[in-house]
């Protein structure tokens, strides 16, 4: 008996230092430096409220309303945002159905550098086929169409790692008594499709049309709760316009 | 009974990473229903019943929104700008996707776009013509796409086809959405896209 129980505690051991290893392993580091940061061309600026309450709309397949906090806890890994947040406004319709059941949709005010109201943003994104927890790899398909009057439409399609989010945010909000987080987390989630971790962006009307352009989306927390989602947070759309190539 | 735990713990090792390794997303796919054209490329139907698969009307000055409580920005850039969202379906009646419909105007330049999103296969994005042609549909040009559109281009028709049957929770109508694909698109090394 005795040996079973000393297997049985070393069988949960063994997966508790595994998993700990993984989440706190050093060589899964954020990138620190976005690749749009040192560039010499011509760049926008777009922020936004990554909050689905300050949205226009954002829907998703409302279990975050009914789940069990186990089911909370599961889904937080492949997840961390669509998870745990309420579709706003409540009434708005949901995404159901099995095909779309891991995508979400936000539609929001993009603002300039200024903080003034720049344009437009739709924001649809789903759980990636790609995702692979064991090299930290948390992926999330998403794609965003811009439309801002003084410059014309963008469509932007991207792979986005919440990794970092998820260990350094998610997770400590989590464990925390509270389940919540609260401090400043800043970190690029674009990772591709782009050699150098970026967006592929694709200019559709405007001064842009035709236009081939990078892009990288990043995102800033202040307070993150494990029961109801992002509470305070910006997102930020960086996009980088060939100098040749704007009239 | 040491040895028994250290066991355990190179069990509990294996058994976390075999767990983490086999974890994988797997998104529901619906079998595509694509046709051959006579002339090359391959067309592909899409649909959006309305009222039913619309889950916003983004305009302003709207006395009703949809959904309720959708509160639209009032800023002046954004006075021309109406955007919808819907879900889509495919020839099927199988809601396979989200898309969205943007119509702006700005100055002389119209502009018509749809983005539509198959989580299971990618995404496409259509700059559509202003005027409609004979007939009542409007066309449009694929301008880009992720994953499984990422190397195809061609032209996409809207047309909006109003419901005749008499039956009481059929739709109004269908937004019927034609993509036709004609080729692959190129894409050079320039774009430092991931081979």
């Amino acid at each position: 008996m005795k040996h079973v129980i000393a297997l049985v505690l070393g069988f949960f051991a063994g997966a508790i230092i595994f998993v700990a290893g993984l989440t706190y392993n050093p060589f899964m580091a954020d990138r620190a430096l976005s690749p749009l940061s040192v560039t010499d061309e011509e760049v926008i600026t777009l922020s936004f409220s990554n909050v689905p309450s300050e949205s226009i709309i954002y829907t998703n397949n409302g279990d975050s309303l009914q789940q069990s906090s186990l089911q909370g806890a599961l889904r937080l890994w492949k997840a961390p945002i669509r998870s745990t947040s309420a579709p706003h406004p409540i009434k708005v319709l949901q995404l159901w159905e099995a095909p779309i059941r891991s995508t979400e949709a936000m539609v929001t005010v993009m603002r300039d550098a200024r903080n003034q109201t720049a344009g437009l943003g739709i924001k649809i994104s789903s759980d990636s086929e790609t995702s692979r927890l064991m090299f930290g790899e948390t992926i999330a398909d998403s794609i965003w169409y811009v439309y801002l009057p003084e410059r014309g439409s963008f469509f932007i399609e991207q792979t986005e790692n919440y990794w970092p989010f998820v260990r350094e945010v998610a997770l400590p909000a989590w464990r925390s008594s509270a389940n919540n987080w609260r401090g400043s987390w800043l970190g690029d989630t674009t990772a591709g499709p782009g050699a150098l971790g970026t967006a592929a962006v694709s200019g559709g009307s405007g001064r842009v049309e035709g236009v081939r352009m990078n892009g990288v989306e990043s995102l800033s927390v202040r307070a993150y709760s494990a029961d109801g989602g992002l509470i305070g947070a910006e997102g930020r759309l960086i996009i980088e316009i060939p100098d040749a190539q704007v009239e | 009974m040491l040895k028994t735990f250290f066991m355990g713990i190179v069990l509990g090792l294996l058994a976390a990473a075999g767990g983490l390794y086999g974890y994988s997303v797997d998104q529901v796919r619906e079998a595509s229903i694509v046709d051959v054209t006579a002339n090359g490329g391959n067309v592909e139907s899409f649909h959006v019943n309305v009222p039913m698969d619309r889950i916003m009307i983004g305009a302003p000055g709207q006395t009703s929104t949809l959904p309720a409580g959708l509160d639209w920005p009032t800023d002046e850039i954004l006075a021309d700008v109406r955007a919808e969202m819907f879900k889509i379906r495919n020839a099927r009646d199988t809601v396979i996707g989200v898309a969205a419909r943007t119509a702006a105007k700005n100055g002389d330049e119209d502009v018509i776009d749809w983005v539509l999103h198959f989580p299971a296969r990618g995404s496409v994005f259509v700059n559509m013509d202003i005027t409609p042609r004979e007939g009542g549909y409007r066309l449009g040009e694929i301008r880009a796409g992720s994953r499984e559109f990422s190397k195809l281009h061609g032209f996409m028709t809207e047309r909006w086809v109003a419901n005749d049957s008499d039956d009481e929770d059929a739709p109004t109508g269908h937004i019927e959405l034609v993509a036709t694909y004609v080729g692959e698109r190129e894409r050079g090394n320039d774009e430092g896209l991931v081979e």
